[in-house]
């Protein structure tokens, strides 16, 4: 890290400068949290992530052998199988953790953004779980397709989006979709840590309370923790 | 706009903190969800039920094939009055002045008569008298194309209308249930029976299926042809309607069998059962609009007074944070 106070003329230092007070290590990998940071509701945001991981873990081996797959094979099955209920997990765990995160009213102390990524990830994981049910190759994506191309139609999306073109959906599902997602969790996540864990309610009636002697200590240093 | 501005109340942490091991955590998280998948995949599996096709329904259903076909070929199927992004024919849905169906214009071209039946028909190879049939049929008047449909149409409406009274059928329709075979008595029809005996042979022996996916290129991805035509028929509805799909069963949110599907679809699907979205022939674009204000409602809740606000009213936080409530609420 440069201890020059001139500012470095080289990008890459710049940003690594601009990361690194943004989010130094300690803050982006806390060791510790505020001790209000203390109920199973906080156990939904990390469970979001795990269900997102099996996801791709399980579409990736599902990619690796091609869309057919899956309809001839007992591992294949399987695998799908995995993809479609980690699906499920995941959304129920993100609707908890939603949830959750309303009645924290989690946007106070300028967490705004934090609230807006987690939203927008939620709404744009609906057209990516649409795009792998029209993607089957069976009768549920004959009929889901066949029915969802009449609401995107209606809108005009269809002229650009058509769910009957199995090529277009399966390109959507693998890859455009699940890199915003995952472009968007990954905001959220670094957001949730800039800005740390919202504080319980109490603390906004209080005044300012006064810093502890020592400045806040070496744990206080952190700005919190969870997601 | 500083009403858009929620009052930033929250101080710093100055409390105590806790011990933390996230990434301790996340693999914990993950090795739970990985489990839980497997343990469902196990006991549940997921479905797969094989798709259709339009040599299964030909075979199956082979008057409302007929039925369908017909309708495609006279213009007056609900792919053929569609509008866009198919085709002129019909100027799609709206809400108020908002056309954005009309305004996005048509991108995937289908002309039901041609692509659907008369050129599959062209494809027949050794049959004179089909290929006479349809090119009689192409050289004939408009005037005269839809007298000869609204004739071979007649007794087929007839057949569909007796189906769905559960009466016998009118004998003008007569279906040999050991070969597939329909025999239509319809007078003035010209050469329309023709070309529908010849497409329904077609159909049976898997050639449309095929027909209809073929494009300029030799590889092929896109379905919407042959998919379209079967939503104009009646297998896919008959097969959903038993597997509790259709719109009025909350349609393309559940799935085959007894699978969670789309549950996250649940308000969307709400719309479709409730009035005056139910009967608006405009459901689907009025639905759209209201989902994307809702959704855009939702992103924006930080900045919503009222909806911002009922966190503090209801003390639902004091469930999340007892144990920090119970031990006074220190931040030291």
């Amino acid at each position: 890290m440069s201890a020059t106070p001139t500012r470095s003329s080289s990008w890459t230092v710049r940003v690594r400068e601009a990361g690194v007070a943004a989010l130094p290590p300690e803050k982006l990998l806390p060791d510790g949290q505020p001790t209000y940071v203390a109920s199973w509701i906080y156990v939904f945001g990390v469970a979001s992530i795990a269900s997102l991981v099996v996801i791709i873990t399980s579409g990736s081996i599902l990619s690796l052998k091609g869309p057919a797959w899956w309809h001839y094979t007992g591992v294949g099955h399987f695998f799908n199988s995995v993809h479609m209920w980690s699906v499920e997990l995941f959304f129920f765990v993100m609707v908890v953790h939603l949830w959750g995160k309303y009645w924290m009213a989690a946007w106070r102390g300028g967490r705004q953004r934090v609230w807006i990524t987690g939203a927008v990830t939620f709404v744009i994981a609906v057209p990516t779980a649409l795009t792998g049910y029209v993607s089957q190759q069976n009768f549920d994506a004959q009929w889901i397709s066949t029915q969802a191309k009449d609401g995107l139609n209606s809108v005009g999306v269809g002229a650009f989006f058509n769910v009957t073109d199995f090529g277009q959906m399966y390109s959507y599902h693998v890859l455009l979709l699940p890199l915003a997602v995952v472009g968007l969790v990954t905001a959220h996540l670094l957001l949730v840590r800039t800005h740390g864990v919202v504080p319980p309610f109490e603390l906004d009636r209080r005044p300012a309370l006064a810093p502890p002697p020592d400045g806040g200590g070496a744990a206080s240093a952190s700005a919190g923790a969870g997601s | 706009m500083s009403f858009l501005r929620s009052k930033d109340d929250t101080q710093p942490w100055k409390g105590r903190y806790q011990p933390y091991d996230l990434v301790k955590e996340a693999s914990i998280a993950v090795a739970v969800i990985t489990l839980l998948a497997i343990v469902l995949s196990v006991l549940f599996s997921s479905p797969d039920d094989k798709p259709s096709t339009i040599a299964q329904w030909s075979r199956e259903l082979p008057v409302n094939f007929v039925t369908a076909a017909t309708q495609e070929l006279d213009g007056t199927s609900g792919t053929a009055e569609y509008g866009p992004p198919y085709n002129h024919n019909g100027t799609g849905q709206h809400a108020w002045f908002l056309r954005p169906q009309k305004w996005l214009g048509v991108s995937h071209p289908i002309n039901t008569a041609n692509d659907f039946v008369i050129d599959p028909l062209k494809t027949v190879p050794d049959n004179p008298t089909l290929q006479s049939a349809v090119a009689a049929y192409q050289a004939a008047p408009q005037q005269t194309r839809k007298a000869w449909g609204e004739a071979y149409a007649k007794p087929l409406e007839e057949y569909e209308k007796a189906s769905e009274e559960k009466k016998p059928p009118p004998s003008s329709v007569t279906l040999d249930s050991s070969t597939g075979a329909v025999s239509i008595q319809a007078s003035g029809a010209g050469p329309i029976p023709t070309m529908m005996t010849g497409l329904l042979s077609l159909a049976q022996s898997g050639g449309l299926d095929g027909s209809l996916l073929t494009s300029k290129q030799f590889f092929q991805t896109d379905y919407t042809k042959p998919l379209l035509f079967m939503a104009d028929g009646g297998l896919l509805a008959e097969r959903a309607e038993g597997q509790h799909l259709l719109g009025d069963q909350w349609g393309m949110m559940n799935e085959t069998g007894s699978y969670p599907g789309q549950a996250w679809l649940w308000l969307y699907a709400l719309w479709y059962q409730v009035e005056p979205f139910k009967a608006s022939a405009n459901v689907d674009v009025l639905v759209m609009l209201v989902m994307g204000l809702l959704s855009l409602a939702f992103i924006c809740i930080p900045f919503i007074p009222g909806i911002r606000d009922l966190p503090r009213v209801i003390p639902i936080h004091r469930l999340i944070w007892k144990e920090h409530y119970r031990s006074g609420g220190s931040s030291r």
